[in-house]
């Protein structure tokens, strides 16, 4: 029972949040963070559960969506395709795709895997723009989700009613990936993930089991793109491309591969990040990309991580030890973070000043970019941040260390 | 005759391009295993400082002082960056290359903006060298040229005659063993990786000018160079020289070929219908296909002959 | 009082500090590339829409007390970004959409606005387009939100074709474009329009190039005059025409180009001292005889250092402006429907809106670049000069479109 409490908590969150959060603004929100999560959870069923990098996961994603499209379209011509079951054809749309791509690509492991799909990724979208009838070329192709047959009076039109299906697709999916991870299969991707030689000698061939996981995280990639289907009502070759790639990669990383519900954390923070941030200034890619390099450098567990990291802690009873030290090191950070956020956002007002834009804001605040002073003082801010926490953190840490043994 | 002999200088000089920067990256893999995921961010570093160097001092001093700050970028980025995660192994390091691709990508519109910046060929080469078939052909393009060949061999001979360049060959092939014989091998990762990174930001420096220097220059070029060090098979110089010709070579003379593949099959005897439901197929031209060659060269390669068409090594 | 609506009017707090209270701010969403290839054509136009609405401001043309302000959003010339930001957009109260670089934009724009005002008519949007000129826009994907202030490519073409045929020197016309839906309906009206009318004139090759990649023109360039080309015909526009130009010069092509994008400043930089006569296609130019344009052309180089371009852009504000003050609202509904079939007098004479399928007639120019022009690009020292006007009757074409007001 103990281990359903968070899914149970999660589908009374899922019902509770779209009243807490009804203005379109807080609907497109939602919408995309479960997209994001379902593809983030898919993703890491690959990196963190069998180790595979792969640079091209959106390729699955993408013919999900593309599949789904088409049966909206058909829908539309009368065909009895209710809307919410369009991510079970994005799903068959996943599958079908990673059986491909898969089979080419999970002969080989780690670097050699890695590269390879960054291959597939440049070579699907290419594939994808000589065959406009089928993809639409530049343009894409698009469809309306309320063309589907109404059920119980619904027609999937509203943003409300689209948050539904992708609640509850993302709770099923999340629900079914998290089951997977349970079973054998599961296990031995682990097991291959650590030491792919040890599998073989157990009878295991190590490239088979890497196929099946991929070719089921590939049909939950595609659910992710049925999903994305009927929410943007358009499917492009910028859904494929190794940009939306990338992306998944960044948010699945930042919020920990560790974990199971690392990449949950992750997507729910990019979105955040991305939609939140990305209309009060234009630098939020900037952010998350320095966000990820630091993370790869000083927290490969990602957010995810750090936080377990305090399991222990709190299982001793100790954590209370750690927040005066904690809190210590807010300022450093606080000011860190400003400078950082500073000079980034003064660079960016600069540019647009040249590009033509007025003098404008940052933040709120009327601050002229092509002064100097505010430039010294984000400066100034960042090195006494950086100074702060030089001193700070290595207490901080052995105070962990202290605190965990 | 004259046009194939034109197609083929232009083939000539992208294909010396790629050279130059997959040179470098086929040094850092061979050596470090570390495919650099931003080694076309070096390049496109490379033709952003030459616009700002050449503002201030012209475009010569600017040739050789932006391949240097290139350089210097990027043993610090080894040195600061890439080392400390090396113990985390290789898939670590190509999540850490893919951050710092992503990072620098956001960067360098931060400082030069988002449109293409006034990067121009010198004046004295700014001039037709010579006319075929009724086309001028710049003398830029002959520079490119010389400076790909003169970079070549310099490069050549110094891993030919250079104490140094006999540590890095013999650290290509048995990496273990020139640690064992005493050198102190993340020096020479980092010098390396410098030096590699100097030649992705030559190749941007006489790129960036004949070409535009934008933001996006580095995504556009970054996968092609892969397929072109992959192909050439992982740490093999000469394999990498001739992969990048031959890519060099199949998409510059792929684009005069706007021939539909209907139109080539009627020629062997096969006729098809054009208004079928394969419409696409049939109508798709030889120059439309040819861009996905290098990928699917580069994911062919991989899976089915990991050392690419001359290296010893496999991925 | 909900988190969203607080979090919401938060927002809205910090992004709209500036504006006088008592006002009425009509805000106007303009989604168009400003970064990747196509920056410098988004920022020429962001900054066209800055100076027309300022001049609105200033003159109260809007009505009493309301103003115009933008909001610009940067969508990299990608279908699935811009309707991403136009769900912003719209989640943020605004109701005025702009947009005109990339067809294959506007394609999925003026769908998702139809879709979203009939789910959710109380933030109905009105989609205005300033430069998208693909034909079906107002034809086979035709709805009553959309409005284009911009001639459609298949106009051009025909006033264009026009000219060509009329040039007894050219014989060898090859057409060259980006491959999406605006390239590819160029490429069909040269065709359609050029073959067969003159025995000495062919087309000699038809091209497409994907949009935005190429960055080295020069194999085309050669392909052209392998072909003998002594014309090309093209809809390139930004940085695709920029280059293509640049690769012409590098060649020492002698053809002339006919375009529709020519004036651009980053395109005119490139063209060089070659004097090819290149000659273009558009609704105003600087050696238009109009005194208050001329002005307005001065006013905005002096204040942005560039050359004044979008005229459509001023003329498209000026118009939504004076519907706005006649229907005493700013209501996309009740605006839309003075829009549609309205007459409007600018200084280049009496321009219409056509209700039927929402296309703007309005007198367009065919014009070479020359030396010795009274107005001059410094860059190189040439400027258009007017070879032929088109009254607006003569560009009306035949419509599969037929619109109907809303209920």
């Amino acid at each position: 029972m103990k281990r359903w409490a968070p899914w149970i908590a999660a589908a009374f969150a899922a019902l509770l949040l779209p009243h807490l959060f009804a203005s379109g603004f807080g609907l497109s929100l939602l919408n995309r963070m479960g997209i994001a999560i379902v593809f983030a959870l898919s993703f890491n069923m690959l990196l963190g559960q069998g180790g595979m990098l792969d640079f091209g996961h959106a390729i699955m994603l993408g013919f999900g969506g593309f599949l789904a499209m088409h049966a909206m379209r058909l829908a539309g011509l009368g065909w009895f395709i209710p809307t919410p079951l369009l991510p079970l054809v994005g799903a068959a749309g996943g599958l079908a795709s990673a059986l491909l791509t898969g089979w080419i690509a999970t002969r080989r492991d780690r670097t050699a895997f890695a590269m390879i799909t960054l291959g597939l990724a440049e070579l699907v979208v290419a594939v994808v723009l000589m065959f406009p009838s089928v993809f639409g070329g530049e343009e894409g192709i698009n469809g309306d989700r309320s063309d589907g047959p109404a059920i119980l009076g619904f027609d999937f039109g509203s943003q409300m009613q689209v948050y539904h299906v992708v609640a509850v697709w993302t709770w099923i999916s999340a629900l079914l990936m998290w089951r997977t991870t349970l079973t054998p299969l599961g296990r031995l991707a682990n097991a291959v993930r650590d030491n792919p030689e040890r599998v073989g000698f157990l009878g295991y061939d190590p490239a088979r089991v890497r196929f099946r996981v991929y070719v089921l995280s590939g049909l939950f990639a595609g659910i992710a793109g049925g999903l994305q289907a009927i929410n943007d009502e358009i499917m492009t070759s910028g859904n494929i491309g190794s940009e939306a790639s990338g992306a998944v990669l960044l948010m699945t990383f930042i919020g920990g591969i560790g974990t199971f519900w690392g990449p949950i954390l992750g997507a729910v923070l990019i979105v955040l990040l991305q939609v939140a941030l990305g209309t009060l200034t234009d630098a939020w890619q900037l952010y998350s990309g320095l966000l990820f390099v630091a993370m790869v450098v000083w927290a490969p567990g990602g957010l995810a991580g750090i936080l377990l990291a305090h399991a222990p802690v709190m299982r001793a009873g100790r954590l209370g030890q750690l927040v005066g030290h904690y809190l210590r090191l807010i300022p450093g950070f606080a000011l860190a973070l400003a400078g950082v956020a500073g000079l980034s956002e003064l660079a960016f007002r600069l540019e647009a000043i040249r590009g033509g834009a007025s003098t404008g804001r940052i933040m709120g605040l009327a601050i002229d970019a092509t002064a100097a002073w505010p430039w010294l003082v984000a400066a100034v801010l960042f090195l006494a941040g950086a100074a702060l926490l030089n001193r700070t953190f290595p207490q901080a840490r052995a105070a962990w260390q202290a605190a965990a043994q | 005759m004259e046009q194939g002999l034109l197609v083929v200088l232009n083939g000539l000089v992208y294909g010396l391009l790629l050279f130059m920067l997959s040179s470098g990256l086929t040094l850092i893999v061979g050596m470090m295993g570390v495919l650099n995921l931003a080694h076309a961010s070096f390049y496109m570093l490379g033709a952003y400082l030459a616009y700002s160097i050449s503002t201030v001092v012209g475009f010569w001093p600017a040739l050789v002082l932006a391949p240097l700050a290139v350089g210097v970028i990027g043993a610090l980025v080894e040195r600061y960056g890439l080392r400390p995660v090396h113990r985390h192994g290789h898939v670590a390091e190509l999540l850490f290359t893919f951050g710092l691709a992503f990072v620098i990508g956001e960067i360098v519109p931060l400082i030069w903006g988002r449109l293409p910046v006034p990067y121009r060929v010198p004046a004295v080469l700014d001039v037709p060298l010579f006319a075929l078939a009724g086309t001028a052909y710049p003398a830029y393009r002959l520079f490119m040229m010389l400076i790909s060949l003169a970079m070549f061999c310099a490069l050549f001979a110094a891993l030919a005659k250079t104490r140094l360049g006999l540590v890095v060959r013999a650290a290509l092939t048995h990496p273990d063993m020139v640690a064992m014989l005493g050198h102190d091998v993340p020096r020479v990762f980092t010098l390396v990786f410098g030096a590699g990174c100097a030649l992705a930001g030559l190749a941007g420096v006489i790129a960036g000018n004949a070409f535009t220097t934008e933001p996006g220059m580095a995504r556009s070029l970054g996968a092609i160079v892969f397929a072109v060090v992959v192909m050439g098979g992982l740490g093999s110089l000469s394999g990498a020289l001739v992969a990048s010709l031959l890519i060099g070579l199949v998409q510059t003379v792929s684009i005069g070929l706007d021939l539909p593949f209907y139109k080539a099959l009627s020629a062997l005897g096969i006729t098809v219908d054009v208004g079928g439901r394969l419409h696409d197929l049939w109508l798709l031209s030889v120059n439309r296909a040819a861009p996905v060659v290098p990928y699917l060269l580069l994911v062919l390669v991989l899976a089915t002959r990991p050392r690419g068409l001359l290296g010893s090594r496999s991925a | 009082m909900r988190l969203g609506h607080a979090a919401a009017a938060v927002m809205a707090v910090c992004l709209s500090a500036g504006p006088v209270w008592a006002d009425e701010v009509v805000k106007f969403a303009l989604i168009d590339p400003m970064s990747g290839s196509f920056a410098a054509t988004g920022r020429l136009g962001e900054q066209h829409f800055r100076f027309a609405m300022d001049r609105i401001n200033e003159s109260g043309a809007a009505g009493p007390g309301r103003k115009f302000d933008l909001v610009v959003l940067d969508n990299e010339v990608s279908p699935e970004k811009s309707l991403v930001l136009l769900r912003k957009a719209i989640d943020d109260g605004v109701h005025y959409i702009t947009q005109g670089n990339g067809s294959s934009v506007a394609f999925a724009l003026t769908d998702a606005i139809a879709k979203n005002n009939k789910r959710d008519p109380a933030r109905s949007a009105m989609f205005l387009n300033y430069a998208a000129v693909d034909p079906a826009l107002t034809n086979a994907k035709c709805n009553w939100w959309h409005f284009r202030f911009d001639a459609d490519s298949d106009m051009k073409m025909r006033a264009m074709s026009s000219y060509i045929l009329t040039r007894k020197d050219l014989h060898k016309v090859y057409v060259f474009n980006q491959d999406y839906s605006f390239g590819q309906s160029v490429e069909r009206g040269a065709k359609e329009m050029l073959t067969g009318k003159r025995d000495d004139l062919q087309i000699v090759g038809a091209e497409r190039v994907p949009l935005g990649k190429v960055k080295d023109f020069t194999p085309y360039i050669q392909k052209m005059q392998a072909a003998g080309a002594d014309a090309v015909v093209t809809g390139n526009w930004g940085a695709d025409l920029a280059l293509l130009v640049k690769a012409a010069n590098d060649s020492g092509f002698k053809g002339t180009f006919f375009t529709y994008y020519l004036g651009s400043t980053e395109v005119i930089t490139e063209v060089g001292q070659a004097g090819r006569g290149d000659a273009q296609i558009s609704e105003w130019h600087a050696n238009v005889d109009s005194a208050p344009i001329e002005e307005m052309a001065a006013a905005f180089e002096a204040k942005y250092h560039q050359a004044f371009y979008y005229w459509r852009v001023v003329n498209m504000l000026d118009m939504t402006a004076a519907a706005m003050k006649q229907a005493n609202s700013s209501d996309p509904e009740k605006v839309g429907k003075v829009l549609a079939g309205m007459n409007f007098h600018n200084p280049l004479g009496d321009v219409s809106m056509r209700a039927d399928n929402h296309q703007l007639l309005q007198p367009m120019f065919i014009s070479v670049l020359e030396p010795g022009v009274k107005h001059v690009f410094p860059e190189v020292n040439m400027g258009f000069r007017t070879i032929g006007r088109i009254e607006p009757d003569q560009t009306r074409m035949a419509t599969t479109c037929s619109l109907a007001n809303p209920s």
